[in-house]
């Protein structure tokens, strides 16, 4: 392995990522005032979040069908109302159970 | 479209008692739930470096100075090959583009007076998780907070990290594919609740999600990749929403 060359992918990976991060908040530090921009920066997180989770989420857990389980468990508990953690918890108890009644099946 | 906002009314920020104390020490707590997703993350980038015939501290120094999973995943892999520097610049650009939205939004949602060593310190801790609970706080968030709610997932993030390259194979393999399902998890209780309550956060959240699946499904656009992808659903599913639902100037939060 090339030391001098890991490091220095990694810093590049590092800076370039970090003046993506640091720009808009060094540069944008007074409240924006046009009403069409701080509606679209509003509905920003949901956009984002969205986007990543469908459908990325029925490949996170293995297979599709304890992905799904665990996609399914997720949002009856955030329908409910329940805590971050609670939901994550249940969607990765929920896919492992799946997982594992599965092959619990096959054999 | 009325370029004017109204004043900031009385009940934003720290005045208003009804708020929760937002200290260092509620965002450490507040950082606890990522901070688990975390380790079960880094700890297969871990794992995937010190397979490859890596040493730990490559694996530590890149989970400590990038803290972004897909990033850090696609850059790993182009070191592996070789890769030319220009082409790990351009990659990483191209998956990390969404903080750029994300710094963005927060830059609108942080208290006015924080300073710009601050703003400058804290960017480096912008991740999706990380954005997605300041975010969800009512009314403004400090400095103080962001801090703490930084430092828990940065620990977890490296920690996990070193556990998956130190002890490949240290939890059983069908827990730790299982426990790859808890950051989407986490963004589902952060966008369902609101979007149960408000029509329009709602739409954006379905919208995104449909442009989401056809940029996977549609042959025609299966070279886009996922971070494109994920901008170009943001960008569209906003400005949809934004001249079809504008929220009132006086709102910081949509789901209001």
């Amino acid at each position: 392995m090339n030391t001098a060359y890991v490091v220095s992918c990694a810093l590049l990976m590092a800076g370039v990522t970090y003046v993506i991060r640091m720009l808009p908040m060094a540069v944008f530090q007074r409240r924006l005032e046009n009403r069409f921009v701080r509606s679209f920066l509003a509905y920003v997180p949901y956009a984002v979040l969205s986007a990543m989770t469908f459908p990325q989420i029925l490949y996170s857990a293995g297979g599709t069908a304890a992905s799904a389980a665990g996609l399914f468990l997720a949002m009856v508990l955030a329908f409910r109302g329940k805590g971050l953690l609670v939901v994550a918890l249940g969607a990765a108890t929920a896919a492992l159970l799946t997982q594992q009644l599965l092959l619990a099946g096959v054999r | 479209m009325s370029a004017d906002c109204c004043e900031n009314p009385a009940g934003l920020g720290e005045e208003n008692p009804d708020l929760p104390d937002l200290s260092f020490q509620r965002g450490l707590k507040d950082g606890l739930p990522i901070c688990l997703g975390y380790i079960s993350v880094s700890f297969a980038f871990g794992m995937t470096v010190a397979q490859s015939g890596m040493p730990i501290w490559a694996a530590l120094f890149i989970s400590a100075t990038n803290v972004t999973s897909a990033g850090q995943f696609a850059g790993f892999d182009l070191i592996l090959h070789g890769a030319k520097y220009l082409e790990i610049a351009i990659t990483t650009l191209v998956i990390n583009l969404r903080y750029f939205l994300m710094s963005l939004s927060l830059s609108q949602k942080v208290e006015r007076g924080m300073t710009t060593l601050q703003r400058l310190v804290l960017s480096f801790g912008i991740t999706d998780e990380i954005f997605a609970v300041a975010i969800q706080q009512p009314g403004t968030v400090g400095a103080r907070y962001l801090a703490g709610l930084i430092t828990t997932p940065l620990v977890g993030w490296s920690f996990g990290t070193f556990l998956g390259a130190a002890a490949t194979g240290f939890l059983p393999e069908a827990l730790r594919t299982a426990l790859g399902i808890m950051i989407y998890g986490m963004f589902i209780a952060i966008i369902i609740p609101p979007a149960r309550q408000s029509r329009p956060v709602a739409t954006v959240v379905v919208l995104s999600a449909a442009l989401s699946c056809v940029f996977r499904y549609v042959p025609l656009f299966q070279g886009i990749s996922s971070g494109w992808a994920t901008i170009l659903c943001t960008l569209i599913a906003c400005t949809f929403a934004a001249r079809r639902y504008p929220v009132n100037c006086a709102e910081t939060e949509v789901t209001e």
